[in-house]
């Protein structure tokens, strides 16, 4: 049985959803042979440290409760740096601009030589060649399935079960925000306007949605997707971009006369990095609808390899999260 | 361009690469060979249709060089459009002169506008417009939709293209 110690710095939905899956699946991690106790958890207001490993039922409460799960005056760096432990679950809010504290946070965890597994996109859209090389001079491990899809596995199936294939091409639909839009102003013949406001009530858009219906978060991913698997150095500006505000309904409708649905895709190549409107063929599998997410990858043997699943959510980014841990330590 | 064509070849060996060698060695693409070996014609030939895809340029040597070869050429039908697409135009279609839009692509001369569907919701609103254009080949295609997007850049139209489109 292999004891790993992590501490979860950043505690919103995403970091919550972490320690639910943990507390979950406490029976699974050890029958694979990991026994992983929670040792320090962080939000933006403090932190908790416990080397004997935290009631993350009790943490959970208490963030519930007084909207923090703070009990000492302590940052998320300085846990990273001071509290002794093998392995930091990052997820503080994607910060594209500078990277955020996810990229001070990241860097931390290398110097100090622990292991990171992160859901956080800006550090890696930003500064992608240079964590590598921080892990890989600490010889620690960074996994990052959880910035692309949530919980539809790409990198990991490009990287694990297509080991060996030249990949050619991904493309696919990568935020499930803007999937949600375009299938509910077809379905209802209304504005973009309209359906925007419905799934700002609904949850599925953020108060301001600019990093989803421009394009912007699906370009992020784009540059991930290009650096982990093609092996480039992009940044966002490599991206070509145009998001889906001008789409109108009757666009949509002209669309499927023809026998198309028009989807935000975004498309990796090794010379072309590019996130746009498309029709996409009403049968075709990258058609799917809802707030799903899909990605079809091109590959000189397998062909082409199609793998939709739900992009966002807590528990489905946790999900994502549990299987980069797994696969460190699994015995 | 894509060319359907009927021969003729007698009934002796090594006629049929007789008939192909001047097809392959002037670029054309072989896409389908259906010899008629059970169906004389009244010269005791033998009925061969053969279908593929050829530089215009080089059609009309092609038939010359059968013709030396002693094989007769019945009838060819030429098919100049074989590649066809579709594009969603979003904006200010009409007022941005959809007839010069519309001229762009067929003054390529490889490529036309066969059919558009224009959704207008209001005077002052962004309208919608799908559009059919048929193009002489693949590549030409392409290049007619990257016309159509240098055009629709200058008048802030969006453009949104199949993803076919794009495979290679």
């Amino acid at each position: 049985m292999r004891k790993v110690r992590a501490s979860i710095i950043g505690f919103g939905s995403v970091g919550r959803g972490v320690a639910e899956v943990i507390l979950q699946k406490d029976d699974e991690l050890k029958s694979l042979g990991i026994d992983l106790d929670v040792v320090a958890i962080a939000d933006s207001r403090g932190a908790e440290v416990n080397s004997e490993g935290i009631d993350l039922n009790a943490a959970l409460a208490r963030k519930n409760e007084t909207g923090t799960v703070a009990v000492e005056d302590l940052t998320g760096e300085y846990v990273i740096r001071n509290v002794d432990h093998d392995l930091v679950i990052e997820t503080t809010p994607t910060d594209i601009e500078t990277g955020g504290t996810g990229l001070v946070n990241m860097l931390a965890a290398f110097e100090n030589g622990r292991d990171v597994v992160t859901s956080n996109k800006g550090p890696l859209t930003l500064k992608y060649q240079e964590l590598m090389k921080a892990a890989s001079d600490a010889d620690c491990k960074f996994m990052f399935e959880a910035t692309v899809g949530g919980a539809m596995p790409i990198i990991n199936l490009i990287k694990g079960t297509l080991a060996g294939n030249e990949i050619q091409s991904i493309e696919g639909i990568l935020n499930g925000t803007c999937n949600y839009i375009l299938t509910r102003m077809m379905e209802e013949k209304a504005s973009y306007e309209q359906m925007l406001a419905e799934s700002k009530e609904l949850g599925i858009a953020e108060t301001d949605p600019t990093y989803d219906v421009e394009g912007i978060d699906a370009a992020c991913k784009l540059v991930i997707l290009s650096n982990s698997i093609f092996g480039q150095n992009a940044t966002f500006q490599d991206v070509e971009v145009t998001g889906i505000t001008k789409i109108t309904p009757e666009s949509l409708s002209l669309a499927y006369d023809e026998g198309y649905v028009i989807k935000l895709i975004g498309e990796v190549r090794k010379d072309r990095l590019r996130v746009s409107p498309r029709l996409v063929p009403a049968s075709h599998p990258l058609a799917v609808g809802g707030t799903l997410n899909v990605a079809s990858v091109r590959t000189d043997l397998a062909g082409t390899v199609t793998v939709a699943g739900r992009g966002a959510g807590s528990i489905e980014t946790a999900s994502a999260i549990l299987s980069d841990v797994i696969s460190i330590y699994r015995e | 361009m894509r060319v359907s064509m009927d021969i003729e070849l007698k009934d002796a060996p090594g006629q049929l690469l007789l008939a192909l060698n001047p097809i392959s060695e002037l670029k054309g693409n072989l896409k389908s060979i259906v010899h008629h070996h059970e169906d004389r014609t009244p010269r005791s030939t033998i009925p061969v249709q053969l279908v593929f895809e050829v530089e215009h340029e080089n059609l009309d040597p092609i038939i010359s060089r059968l013709e030396e070869n002693g094989i007769g050429v019945a009838r060819v039908d030429e098919k100049r459009f074989m590649e066809h697409g579709a594009v969603i135009l979003i904006g200010h279609i009409v007022h941005t002169d959809i007839q010069d839009t519309i001229d762009t692509i067929d003054k390529t001369g490889f490529a036309e506008v066969v059919d558009i569907c224009l959704s207008m919701p209001h005077i002052d609103k962004r309208s919608s417009a799908s559009l059919k254009i048929d193009a002489v080949g693949r590549k030409e295609l392409h290049e007619a939709m990257a016309v159509l997007k240098k055009v629709a850049e200058k008048k802030d139209l969006l453009v949104i293209e199949p993803i076919e489109a794009e495979v290679a």
